[in-house]
């Protein structure tokens, strides 16, 4: 080779060595004005839409922060931004996915995933690589009967769905003189872990005002018609029909109750507004009882977004739809890091996670305050009564906007 | 034991299960109908039936969203997935119609994936329903109440079966299938074309589960993923009545709804499915020791 060829070579590649370096510095740069964080969502398969919802409410909290400049830790303020990848609603993906972005990614905290069953397959990979993972969407209580360490969930846990509806119907029975040990029971939970969930919180109050269960049936999760179940429930005329089986659930047990003209005094379902009933079935889900997490005419309020109401005035104007509490509680769940990282003072992992465990705020979505084992301690479930076409909410009373109609009419009365 | 009681102590709800499970045995008898026709003219076990009647249910809910009755879904339906089936069998059954059984079983397993990911890209995974603006009927003062839209069902499924008997018997075409179904080589050493009575049958087949999907999003629900539990059943009925037995297959399909019923009924909606495919387990016992002794009897 001869000389000047050599020396433009060296020339090249000092000039690519520079230049490498300058990206790599700059790079180096970038990551430290902003704060990373990861979340497999599920974009698409069978939980897509409750997965949209889940990034919608991940990106209008960044948005909000980084729109009042970002996050103060220490002396420096951040910017915040989220990596996303789509689990395809499937856990074996989530926990892949996870593990990429903490090893490849280099991402140091982690946001949740949507549903039980994929934070159930992502959490003992954030607990191997010790990333703190706040999460909105994961409510089973068999989250949390693991020793998770890093493991913090924003929402009411699985067993507290259905257990106001019990209390409201013991309530209900004292008040028109009669003994709640009178009252009958009937059951119809999806089996899967998070229907199950929900029975086991009810079951515990049912036993403790010593009612009776007279109809436990465990739907399939492949169920497409109710109707045994719902000629069980008119034989034998209960006081209260709970049934939780997500939005297919919900949507069966609305339609069939009407077909069939099942009259139950009390009628409580999870999933009302996922499974749209009200848009659906119209005047047919009138007076039946709804749990959610949320509700924007609760009074909670924070600094970033204000009341809840501001809260979905705001998502309806960027999304253009009103904001299920799926969104609301993955917002919750960016502002409960927001508020740690403040804290903490520190972008070490551990510090943010001590910080994490110590939260104790009120957003919008409701308070925070987690226990050992992780999970949100500080905020009730909200109960909604369907009335005239709407979501009121009638427990707990601090929150009731409408009275409780009981018992609902029957059907022959409508 | 308690709830066994109850049917005997209160008849009412005893036919109340019974109507229940033969309304909803109408829409399985349709699915294994079509089925049936498949796998006998065909040798080939269809695994994407149930996608069928879930894009039934998607035509349905397209008219409730434009704003027209359901209802005129059914016969839509019908025409769009007999297009549907006729369209998929030149694109992918054609080519593995004569292989062996596997590799249609795989093919349309394929076929049943694709589908679903297809429906659930476009409609998303959301369950829906189509209001079809029938009412109930209640008798016995509101102890018995049946859904109007469960009887048109049942009329639908009884006169689609009859068409199709008469077609199948009097028809051309019918007796071509009929044929290609005994012997297709031989049907095609007579002169029919073969593929062209595959493709009708295929698309027939769709037709058939489309119509009954429209039915199933006024009725119950649908969503991109509810094809097994019809799949699964209209294979059980197929089984239980035995090819090349249409009227078995009415009578079958009717059946297993109404023992589905009870059984929801008795054991709780848990051991539903488990009753059913127990009872496949002692249906197919008992047809094999019948069949043992017949052959005693010929030697």
């Amino acid at each position: 080779m001869s000389t000047p060829i050599k020396a433009v070579l060296a020339v090249f590649v000092a000039i690519v060595v520079v230049a490498a370096g300058y990206f790599l510095l700059k790079e180096e740069e970038k990551k430290v004005d902003s704060i990373v964080l990861g979340a497999a969502v599920s974009l698409t398969g069978k939980y897509a839409t409750a997965g949209n919802h889940t990034k919608k409410g991940y990106d209008l909290a960044v948005a909000r922060i980084n729109e009042f400049g970002g996050v103060k830790v220490g002396g420096d303020t951040y910017k915040v931004k989220i990596i996303y990848y789509d689990d395809e609603s499937t856990p074996a993906r989530g926990a892949q996915l996870a593990e990429r972005l903490i090893k490849q990614d280099k991402v140091k905290y982690l946001l949740g995933p949507y549903s039980s069953g994929l934070t159930k397959a992502i959490a003992p990979v954030t607990e191997k690589y010790k990333v703190p993972m706040v999460e909105g969407n994961g409510a089973s209580t068999s989250l949390f009967k693991n020793g998770y360490k890093y493991l913090f969930a924003v929402l009411s846990t699985t067993q507290f769905y259905l257990k106001g509806a019990i209390n409201l119907a013991a309530e209900q029975a004292k008040k028109a003189g009669r003994d709640p040990k009178t009252l009958k029971v009937a059951m119809a939970f999806e089996n899967d872990p998070f229907s199950q969930d929900v029975r086991a919180g009810v079951v515990a109050d049912v036993k403790r005002h010593g009612m009776k269960i007279v109809i436990d049936d465990k739907l399939p999760p492949e169920i497409n018609d109710m109707s045994a179940t719902l000629a069980k429930v008119k034989a034998l005329k209960p006081d209260i029909l709970l049934v939780s089986g997500h939005s297919k659930g919900a949507a069966l047990v609305v339609r069939q109750v009407a077909a069939m003209k099942v009259s139950v005094p009390m009628l409580a379902i999870t999933h009302c507004d996922s499974a749209k009933v009200i848009k659906k079935f119209k005047v047919k889900a009138n007076f039946i009882l709804c749990a959610s997490q949320w509700d924007r005419s609760l009074s909670y309020r924070d600094n970033w977004f204000g009341t809840a109401e501001e809260y979905a005035q705001l998502f309806e104007k960027t999304y253009k739809y009103s904001p299920p509490y799926q969104a609301a509680e993955s917002t919750a769940a960016v502002l409960t890091f927001a508020d740690a990282f403040k804290r903490s003072g520190s972008l070490d992992p551990e510090k943010l996670r001590a910080a994490l465990a110590a939260t104790d705020m009120q957003t919008f979505y409701g308070n925070i305050r987690f226990d050992a084992t992780g999970k949100n301690i500080a905020k009730p479930m909200v109960l909604y009564q369907i009335q005239g076409g709407k979501y009121k909410v009638v427990a707990p009373l601090k929150w009731a906007t409408s009275k409780l109609i009981h018992p609902a009419p029957s059907w022959d009365k409508r | 034991m308690d709830n066994v009681l109850i049917l005997f102590n209160q008849p009412v709800i005893f036919l109340q299960v019974v109507v229940d499970g033969i309304l909803f045995g109408s829409i399985l008898a349709l699915v294994a109908y079509g089925m049936a026709l498949v796998w006998g003219v065909m040798k080939v076990i269809n695994i994407a039936q149930g996608e069928f009647v879930m894009l039934g249910g998607y035509v349905a809910l397209k008219f409730a969203d434009a704003g027209l009755s359901p209802l005129w879904a059914v016969p839509a339906a019908t025409v769009i997935l007999f297009c549907v089936g006729w369209i998929l069998y030149w694109l992918v059954v054609h080519w593995v119609v004569d292989k062996d059984i596997f590799i249609s079983l795989l093919a349309t397993f394929g076929l049943s994936i694709f589908l679903q990911q297809i429906v659930n890209q476009i409609f998303s995974a959301d369950v829906r329903t189509a209001e079809s603006g029938l009412v109930s009927r209640s008798f016995l003062d509101d102890r018995l109440v049946v859904a109007e839209i469960k009887v048109l069902a049942f009329v639908l499924a009884a006169i689609v079966g009859g068409i199709l008997w008469v077609f199948l018997v009097r028809s051309r075409l019918g007796q071509a299938i009929r044929a290609t179904a005994q012997n297709s080589r031989a049907a095609r050493l007579m002169g029919i074309d073969t593929n062209h009575v595959y493709a009708m049958t295929f698309g027939l087949n769709a037709a058939i589960c489309g119509g009954a999907g429209a039915l199933v999003a006024m009725t119950w629900v649908i969503h991109p993923y509810l094809g097994l539990s019809y799949l699964v059943r209209s294979f059980m009925i197929v089984v239980v009545a035995g090819l090349g037995n249409l009227p078995g297959v009415i009578v079958a399909g009717l059946g297993l709804g109404a023992a589905e019923n009870f059984a929801g009924f008795v054991f709780g909606a848990e051991y539903q499915a488990a009753f059913i495919f127990s009872l496949l387990v002692v249906i197919l016992v008992w047809r094999n020791w019948r069949l043992g002794r017949q052959r005693r009897y010929l030697k």
